[in-house]
C-alpha cells in the first residue's frame, strides 16, 4: 500500500498554515516547509497563467521519480497538497475529505483566526484518523 | 472516476444535523435584543449585525463549497441564483427566489419564502429602521468577498418582518 509522506495547507496569500509529516521520508525542518509552501503557491499561480487550456485552475498533480504531489485548491484560494509515494491512489478524494475536515474543525472554531496557523486539536485528531483509515475508507468512496 | 456534480440544497439540508427551529429563533432574538440594550442606536445595531454576519460568512463559504460542490459561477446572475436556491436551502432550509433585476444586472432582490429568523417577531415603533435580519446580508457579503466577488457597499437586503 502506497504511503503519504506529508500534508501541507496554505492560505490564500501563500503562507503555510498547516504541515504534518507521516513517516521519515521527506521530513523537513520548519524553514524548509515554509519555503516549499511559498514556492508551491507561486508555481501554482504561474501555471494558471502558462496553461494552454482556457480556464485552468492550476496544477493538480506533479509526478516525479520519488514522489507524487497532489494539490487541491478551493474556490476561496486555500490550497491543500499532499506529497506521497508515486502511484498512490485516491489522493484527490483524501484532499476533498481534508477540506471538509478543515471547514468543520478549523473554520467553525470561533477562536481560530482566519489565515493563521492551524492549532486545533480536533482537526489533528480527525486528520490522523482520516489518513490512517485512508486505505480502507477511501476505497469505498 | 468522473467528478461529482453539484448537490441540491435539499439533499444537503437533509444530510446534516439539525437543531430545533424555535431555539434558533429565540437565540437570534436574544442577540438582537441584547444589542439594542447595549448599543441603543438602531444604526449601530444594524452595523453590528452586519459585522457578525460578515464574520459568519467568511467561514461559512468554505463549508458551502465543500458540501455543495458547485463550480465557479460565470456571472452575477448565476451567483445570485446559487445563493438563493442552494445556499439558503442548505443553511436555513427555506427556499428563496431572485427577483427585481436592474438593467445592468448588477442589483437584485432575494426574497425568502419563509424566514425562520422572524417567526413570532413584531417590530415595535421604537425600532423603526432596524434591519432585523441584517446578519443575513452580512453573511452574503462575507461569503462573496472570500470568493472574490466584489460586493458593492449597497448590498443591504431589507427584510420586512411581521408582514
Amino acid at each position: 500500500m502506497a504511503a503519504i509522506y506529508s500534508l501541507y495547507i496554505i492560505n490564500k496569500s501563500g503562507g503555510l498554515i498547516f504541515y504534518k509529516d507521516y513517516g521519515s521520508a521527506g521530513r523537513m525542518d520548519t524553514n524548509d516547509t515554509l519555503r516549499v509552501a511559498s514556492l508551491w503557491h507561486s508555481m501554482h499561480a504561474i501555471s494558471q497563467q502558462l496553461s494552454p487550456v482556457l480556464g485552468c485552475a492550476g496544477i493538480e498533480l506533479l509526478e516525479a521519480d520519488n514522489f507524487d504531489l497532489h494539490c487541491f485548491q478551493s474556490l476561496t484560494g486555500t490550497k491543500f497538497f499532499v506529497v506521497c509515494e508515486p502511484g498512490t491512489l485516491h489522493m484527490e478524494n483524501l484532499l476533498k475529505y481534508i477540506y471538509e475536515l478543515y471547514t468543520d474543525y478549523v473554520l467553525k472554531n470561533p477562536f481560530y483566526e482566519m489565515e493563521m496557523p492551524i492549532r486545533c486539536e480536533l482537526f489533528d485528531i480527525n486528520l490522523s484518523q482520516a489518513v490512517q483509515k485512508d486505505r480502507v475508507a477511501l476505497l469505498g468512496r | 472516476m468522473a467528478p461529482a456534480g453539484p448537490r441540491s440544497g435539499d439533499a444537503i439540508f437533509a444530510s446534516v444535523e439539525r437543531v430545533n427551529a424555535e431555539l434558533f429563533t429565540l437565540t437570534y432574538g436574544a442577540i438582537v435584543r441584547q444589542l439594542l440594550t447595549d448599543l441603543e442606536e438602531v444604526d449601530e445595531v444594524n452595523k453590528q449585525l452586519d459585522q457578525m454576519g460578515y464574520n459568519i460568512g467568511i467561514r461559512l463559504v468554505d463549508e458551502f463549497l465543500a458540501k455543495s460542490n458547485v463550480s465557479r459561477c460565470v456571472d452575477f446572475k448565476e451567483t445570485a441564483e446559487v445563493i438563493a436556491k442552494v445556499g439558503f436551502k442548505m443553511f436555513l432550509g427555506v427556499g428563496a427566489s431572485v427577483t427585481n433585476w436592474d438593467a445592468e444586472g448588477t442589483c437584485c432582490s432575494i426574497v425568502l419564502e419563509d424566514n425562520p429568523l422572524v417567526d413570532f417577531v413584531e417590530l415595535p415603533d421604537t425600532c423603526q429602521g432596524l434591519y432585523y435580519c441584517n446578519v443575513l446580508s452580512g453573511v452574503i457579503r462575507g461569503a462573496l468577498e472570500m470568493v472574490s466577488v466584489p460586493s458593492c457597499a449597497s448590498l443591504s437586503l431589507v427584510f420586512s418582518s411581521s408582514s
